[in-house]
C-alpha cells in the first residue's frame, strides 16, 4: 500500500525527523488559509500516488496568501498521470543548497533490509541509479540488530557529508529506520533531505510503501489507504479475498492460483487476445465465490468473453463446475464464458457444463483461441 | 529418486488440529507420509486421525518424543514466524512453510536466525514438496505426478500442478517436485534448488517455473551457465504484468524497472536455457 506525501511525512515527524512546517488541503481557500498561518513563500503540491509529479507541474511556488490561492485552484484541477488531484500539501518554502537521498528498502535477494544514500539526490535519483550506480551508497542493515550508529557515520563520510551534519544525519536515519520497522514498510525515503542555507537538514519530501501483509497488526495505517488510486472493482474484490487487477482488454480471465492466472493470461496474448484483467479465486472456488468473481469481471463493459481457467488438485473439478452453473444461474452474464477444467474429476466436470451447454476446452490453447475467436466476432 | 524428503522423512504437522492442518494430514498420510506427530500448543496429549497421530505442546517435545526429521507449518500468518523459530530452535533441519501472507519483515528476522542455524526452510507461501511415489510433506495433489527423473522447482501452485499434470500425460515422472513459495523473501531459492538437483543421482532433466519480480531467476540463470551439467527447462508467468501492480503473490510484482518476463527470459537464453512460451510446450522441450 502506497502511503501519500503528507501522510508519509506525518509519520516521520513521529520519529524526529525534521520536515516543513504546512499542512494538507482539500480545497484552494484552505491552501490560502495555511499560507497566510504560515506567513512565507509556500510550495503547494499535488497529492497523488505517482512519480513525476513536479515535472508535471502538479509542485509550484507560491509567492503569498493569494497567489497560494490561484495555484492550488489550478493544482486541484488537474490529472496527473490518469489521477485526479483531491488534495494539496501547503509546505513552507525552504532555501535550499544541497539536495540528499536518503531510503529503507527490503533487498530480495539479500533477504535483508538496505539503507541507500546519495549526494546527489532530488528529481533526477532514478538517472543517478542507472547512469552512475556507485554514487548510492548502499549499507545492509541486520534486522536484528537494527540500524547501528557507525553504519550512519559511514555513509554520512561516503556521501562527502560536512563533518558539522553527521549527528543530525544520524538521527534523521535512526528515525528512518524506526519509521520503516515499526510500520512495516516495505519502503522508506526521504527524496530530497536537503541542507538550508540556514545549515539545517529538512525532509523536504517523503514516501513510504506499507507491507499489506502486515497491516493487519497496523489498523492506523490500514486507514490511510486512498481507493481513489485503485479501480473501484479492485477495492470491491478485496472485500471477497479475490486478489483482482484490472487491464485493458476485452477478455476477462478467472483462475484458481496466482501463478496459473498470470499464466493465462500469457497464453491469451500469445495467440493474439488482450486479457481484461488478472483474478485468482483462490482454492476451493465455490459458487459464492465464483459468482462474486463474476460480477466483478463484468463490471468493465470492454469484456467480450469470460475464459476459466481452473485446475482441480484438492479441490474437484465436478464441484466447481456446479459453482459455475450456480453463479451463472445468478449473475446471469450476457457474454460468452468458455471453461478449462482439468485435474480431478474433470470429465464429470465437463460433461456437467456440456449438459448446460457451456463451451469446454481440454487445454489452455484451445480455451484461449475460442475466447479470443468470440471476442474478435462480437 | 529425490531432494529433500523421501520414505525416510519422519514429519511432523504444526498446527495440526487446524481444517488445513487435519486435512492435508489426512491427505498425506493417504498418500504415504511418515506423519509421526503433530503439534498444536494447548491441545498437548490428544491424537488426532482417529488416534493414530499424537498431538504434543511444542516442537521440541514432538522431536524427543518421535525423532522426526521434518516439520510442516499450517499455521496463520500472524503466529507463522514464532513457529518457525520454534521448529529451527527444536534442530529440525528441514521446515517447509504452507502459510500464506506473512510480513516481509517477519520473513527477513527468520532468516537472520535460521542463518545462523543448519536449518533448510522452504517456502513460504509455498504448496510444499513431493517426491513422487515415496512421500507428499505439503499440499500438492499426489495423483498428478509419477516417479521420474525431472525434477520440478516452481514459485507458483497450481502452475506447478499444471506442468506436473502435463507430464503425466506423456509419461513423464518427476524425481521431486519443489514449490519454493510465492514472497519476495523465501527460505529456499531457485538457485540452491538447481544445486541439489544437479547432485541428485536420479534427477537428469529439471523445469524451473518462474515468474515475474526480483531477481531470483537471473541469479538461477548465471548458476546453470557456470555450474549445471543437466539441461533446465524453463518457463516465466507474468508477460503481460503491468508495472506495479502485484499480481496476486506477494512476489509477483515490476518494481523500478526490474523483475520483469522480459529480462529473465534474456537471463534464461543467454544461459543456454530453452524458455517455453507456455506451459504446454514443456514436456516436448525436455524430450
Amino acid at each position: 500500500m502506497k502511503l501519500h506525501e503528507y501522510q508519509s511525512k506525518q509519520i516521520f515527524a513521529k520519529y524526529s525527523i525534521p520536515i516543513p512546517k504546512g499542512r494538507v488541503a482539500d480545497t484552494a481557500s484552505e491552501a490560502r488559509q495555511i499560507a497566510e498561518e504560515l506567513g512565507s513563500r509556500v510550495v503547494i503540491k499535488s497529492q497523488v500516488l505517482v512519480g513525476g509529479r513536479g515535472k508535471a507541474g502538479g509542485i509550484r511556488l507560491a509567492k503569498n496568501p493569494k497567489e497560494a490561492e490561484e495555484v492550488a485552484t489550478q493544482i486541484l484541477g488537474m490529472t496527473i498521470k490518469g489521477l485526479p488531484v483531491r488534495k494539496v500539501l501547503v509546505d513552507e518554502a525552504a532555501s535550499i543548497e544541497q539536495e540528499i537521498y536518503l531510503g529503507i528498502t527490503n533487498d530480495r535477494a539479500a533477504r535483508k533490509p538496505v539503507i541507500m544514500s546519495c549526494a546527489a539526490g532530488g528529481v533526477d535519483i532514478e538517472e543517478v541509479a542507472r547512469e552512475t550506480p556507485e554514487n548510492i551508497i548502499k549499507v545492509h542493515i541486520d534486522p536484528l540488530l537494527g540500524l547501528k550508529d557507525f553504519q550512519s557515520r559511514d555513509i554520512a563520510a561516503s556521501i562527502d557529508l560536512p563533518r558539522d551534519h553527521w549527528r543530525d544525519f544520524g538521527a534523521i536515519a535512526n528515525g528512518l529506520w524506526r519509521a520503516y520497522i515499526e510500520n512495516d514498510a516495505t519502503l522508506a525515503e526521504i527524496n530530497p533531505l536537503v541542507i538550508t542555507k540556514d545549515k539545517r537538514l529538512v525532509a523536504l519530501d517523503g514516501k513510504m510503501l506499507i507491507d499489506d501483509n502486515a497491516l493487519f497488526r497496523h489498523s492506523d495505517l490500514a486507514e490511510m489507504r486512498d481507493l481513489d488510486t485503485e479501480a473501484p472493482a479492485e477495492t470491491e474484490a478485496r472485500k471477497y479475498g479475490l486478489a483482482f487487477i484490472k487491464l485493458d482488454g476485452d477478455i476477462g480471465c478467472m483462475v484458481n492460483g496466482a501463478g496459473l492466472a498470470m499464466a493465462t493470461m500469457d497464453i491469451i496474448k500469445l495467440f493474439g487476445g488482450e486479457p481484461a484483467n488478472f483474478l485468482d479465486i483462490g482454492g476451493g472456488a465455490g459458487a459464492e465465490k465464483v459468482a462474486a468473481a463474476l460480477r466483478i469481471i463484468l463490471t468493465d463493459a470492454n469484456v467480450k468473453a469470460v475464459l476459466f481457467n481452473i485446475f482441480g488438485g484438492l479441490t474437484r473439478c465436478d464441484e466447481v463446475a456446479r459453482g459455475i452453473l450456480t453463479a451463472m444461474a445468478e449473475v446471469k452474464p450476457n457474454v460468452a464464458m468458455i471453461v478449462r477444467l482439468v485435474g480431478t474429476n474433470a470429465e464429470e466436470g465437463r460433461r456437467l457444463l456440456a449438459d448446460a451447454k457451456m463451451p469446454t476446452a481440454k487445454t489452455i490453447g484451445e480455451a484461449a483461441k475460442k475466447a479470443i475467436a468470440v471476442a474478435k466476432a462480437t | 529418486m529425490s531432494i529433500l524428503v523421501d520414505k525416510n522423512t519422519r514429519l511432523l504437522v504444526q498446527g495440526i488440529t487446524g481444517n488445513e492442518g487435519l486435512f492435508h494430514t489426512m491427505q498425506m498420510v493417504a498418500y504415504g507420509t511418515n506423519v509421526v506427530a503433530g503439534v498444536t500448543p494447548g491441545k498437548g496429549g490428544e491424537w488426532v486421525l482417529e488416534g493414530k497421530i499424537p498431538v504434543f505442546d511444542s516442537v521440541k517435545l514432538a522431536a524427543e518424543a518421535t525423532g522426526a526429521n521434518a516439520t510442516v507449518i499450517f499455521v496463520p500468518a500472524r503466529f507463522a514466524p514464532d513457529t518457525i523459530f520454534e521448529a529451527a530452535d527444536a534442530g529440525l533441519p528441514l521446515i517447509v512453510c504452507i502459510t500464506e501472507g506473512i510480513p516481509v519483515q517477519d520473513m527477513m528476522r527468520v532468516h537472520c536466525y535460521l542463518d545462523q542455524k543448519n536449518v533448510r526452510l522452504i517456502g513460504p507461501n509455498c504448496p510444499g514438496l513431493l517426491t513422487p511415489g515415496q512421500t507428499k510433506v505439503g499440499i500438492i495433489p499426489g495423483d498428478i505426478a509419477i516417479p521420474g527423473n525431472v525434477g520440478v522447482v516452481s514459485r507458483s501452485g497450481t502452475l506447478t500442478y499444471e506442468v506436473l499434470y502435463a507430464l503425466k500425460q506423456v509419461e513423464m515422472g518427476a524425481s521431486t517436485c519443489v514449490g519454493i513459495g510465492g514472497d519476495p523473501i523465501n527460505g529456499t531459492n531457485f538457485m540452491e534448488c538447481l544445486a541439489m538437483f544437479e547432485d541428485d543421482p536420479y534427477t537428469d532433466r529439471v523445469v524451473l517455473i518462474g515468474e515475474i519480480g526480483g531477481t531470483d531467476e537471473e541469479q538461477a540463470a548465471e548458476f546453470i551457465a557456470a555450474k549445471m551439467t543437466k539441461p533446465v527447462v524453463a518457463f516465466i508467468a507474468g508477460q503481460t504484468a503491468p508495472p506495479g501492480k502485484r499480481m496476486g503473490h506477494a512476489g509477483a510484482i515490476i518494481e523500478g524497472g526490474t523483475g520483469t518476463a522480459a529480462d529473465k527470459v534474456k537471463a534464461f537464453e543467454s544461459a543456454g536455457v530453452r524458455v517455453a512460451k507456455h506451459p504446454g510446450e514443456i514436456p516436448a522441450m525436455l524430450k
